[in-house]
């Protein structure tokens, strides 16, 4: 069976994202998959457990300053020659900014057309994705090229399946065209132990409803009692509640969780675009009226400072 | 600083949108049409940046004839004059393709910088940065929340997972933004009066070279084979709170296993 390559999305502190464990499993139904490691110093050594836990015949590595000092670029031109020397049956990428980005200037390099945000993809290389915030399923192929498609966290189920990878190191050779934008720091904010929010199981996200940022520790509470990451709406965010990289919705992070709860959130169409293919979604909101009940498998109309901490008592009882 | 700013014209998000049942692209038909709007956050920061350096902003829009509406909305917030790329034989075109034709374009222009939304609401793809920086050998400095020019340097704060980079480059740069960078201004009377006036450029697919072959639903990369509508979802239960409504909710989580 031939390769296929899956490019690995991974974070500095947590290590493999789920989202690259769902890429492998895909890749597994496609051929042999293959990990591709970009990053810094020691990445694959640090990562290669994971990913042969998950299938990773194979790991090329391409690692040091040369890759992670620079925005993405390096990392296209790496994969561009990988991708010409193995001739693989598809590359997978995660449908992060980064994964987009890399996917995007692949395309261009090889003339190969690109998918993004799929959520399967059928050994004859027939993908779906879906559309206009998740109301439309479209099912397309790439027709000139490889299938180059950007994989959606929480498309797929991630199964093990051990294997005992070898690891290629693979030669860098960057022009100057792949170090015009150069990594000058990299600054970590609040995140705490929380899952990242489009890979999250759970999502507990607060709306203009929570009313100020102390009271975000609510939505926060809950979420740690689901094991969930915290999510907001934009008008949440727009008022300074919460910061924006937590924006759920249209102008945000596209999520699909088994389960998303919306705190206050009246469910504007912005919002809905950004959750409505959750499997089970709850509501709380003080208006009966709100459209989010219209999306919900259950909701509670009433006073959600009321609400919450008794639902946070009661869970806590059962636990 | 002359900049140039990548302006889409798209299906309002707010309103029910689809794809088209004959040849499967955008249905632009149906749909009231908008600017996208991450890109009035472009023009922001473009004027911003005209205010305390100089120079002259430049709206590039691809599309169809109608897409004329939303760039006298966008001259109207203040920028200098407009080119409309505008070719029957775009109809369809991929990310690709749609990439060579704006390269071709921006070759023409001259431009130290070039500022365009992170995304369009209706495709989401977030790849054109990307891929016209490639195509122009220029530097793309994607995703920021914060812009500061400084001469002929450029330094964004990129929003990322786990916080943010500090990303650096020399002019001429790609660079695209969220809409936590700054806040749209509002047309004035007397910015919409004077957008009528403002020179639109049109260029064809001859003007720019490019073949029409090479775009198009002929020239795609990829295909659409099939499209529906997902059933809209169905309310379930909403009780309301007389007490024990928090308990309630943990009830009903429990009886799905989540609890």
């Amino acid at each position: 069976m031939s390769e296929v390559l899956v490019v690995v999305e991974a974070t500095r502190e947590f290590g493999v994202k789920k989202v690259t464990c769902e890429m492998l499993t895909l890749a597994r139904e496609l051929g042999t998959p293959s990990a591709v490691v970009l990053g810094g110093a020691g990445a694959a050594e640090a990562l290669s457990a994971r990913l042969g836990e998950y299938g990773a015949e194979k790991i090329y590595a391409a690692e040091g300053e040369e890759i992670d000092g620079y925005l993405v670029a390096p990392k296209a031109t790496v994969v561009a020659d990988l991708v010409r020397r193995v001739q693989p049956a598809a590359v997978l990428l995660a449908s992060s900014q980064e994964g987009k980005e890399i996917a995007a200037r692949l395309a261009v390099k090889l003339d190969n057309g690109i998918l993004t945000d799929v959520v399967a993809l059928a050994a004859d290389g027939t993908a779906t994705q879906v559309a206009f915030a998740g109301s439309t399923v479209v099912k397309s192929r790439v027709t000139r090229g490889l299938p180059l498609v950007t994989v959606r966290p929480n498309s797929v189920t991630p199964t093990p399946a051990a294997v005992t990878p070898t690891v290629e190191r693979l030669e860098v050779s960057l022009t100057d065209a792949d170090k015009l934008a150069r990594v000058v720091d990299r600054v970590a904010e609040q995140k705490g132990s929380r899952p990242e929010l489009t890979e999250a199981g759970v999502v507990v996200s607060g709306g203009r409803g929570v009313g100020n940022a102390d009271n975000f520790k609510l939505v926060e509470e809950l979420a740690d009692l689901l094991g969930g990451a915290v999510g907001a709406s934009r008008a949440a965010v727009d008022s300074g509640f919460y910061p924006h990289q937590f924006q759920v919705g249209q102008t945000g992070k596209t999520v699909s969780p088994q389960l998303y709860v919306a705190l206050g959130i009246s469910g504007a169409i912005q919002h809905r675009a950004g959750m409505q293919t959750s499997k089970t979604i709850v509501a709380v909101n003080k208006d009966g009226e709100a459209p989010i009940f219209e999306l919900a498998d259950f909701g509670v109309v009433g006073d959600l400072f009321k609400i919450v901490p008794q639902a946070a008592e009661e869970i806590r009882k059962r636990k | 600083m002359n900049i140039v700013v990548l302006v889409k014209q798209v299906p309002d998000s707010g309103a029910d949108r689809n794809l088209r049942t004959d040849d499967n692209t955008v249905d632009r038909g149906s749909a009231n049409n908008v600017i996208n709007e991450m890109d009035e956050y472009a023009i922001e920061e473009a004027l911003k940046i005209k205010e305390a350096h100089g120079g002259e902003v430049t709206i590039l829009t691809m599309g169809p004839d109608r897409a004329t509406e939303s760039i006298r909305k966008a001259l109207s917030m203040g920028p200098d004059k407009a080119v409309h790329v505008v070719d029957d034989a775009l109809h369809g075109s991929c990310a690709v393709a749609t990439s060579k034709v704006l390269a071709a374009a921006l070759g023409q222009l001259n431009a130290d910088l070039v500022l365009c939304g992170s995304e369009s609401t209706d495709g989401r793809v977030q790849v054109l940065p990307h891929m016209l920086a490639e195509r122009l050998g220029i530097a793309a400095l994607t995703g920021a929340r914060k812009l500061t020019v400084d001469g002929s340097t450029l330094t964004v704060e990129r929003q990322t997972e786990e916080g943010y980079e500090v990303v650096t480059a020399s002019t001429p740069a790609v660079v695209s933004v969220w809409d936590t960078i700054n806040e749209p201004r509002y047309p004035s009377f007397k910015g919409i009066m004077a957008a009528k006036k403002k020179p639109v450029q049109t260029l064809s697919l001859a003007d720019l070279g490019v073949a029409a072959g090479e775009v198009g639903l002929d020239g795609a990369t990829s295909t659409v084979l099939e499209h529906s509508k997902r059933p809209p979802r169905s309310a379930g239960v909403k009780v309301t709170d007389e007490g024990s409504g928090g308990t309630q909710l943990v009830e009903f989580l429990a009886t799905e296993k989540f609890v």
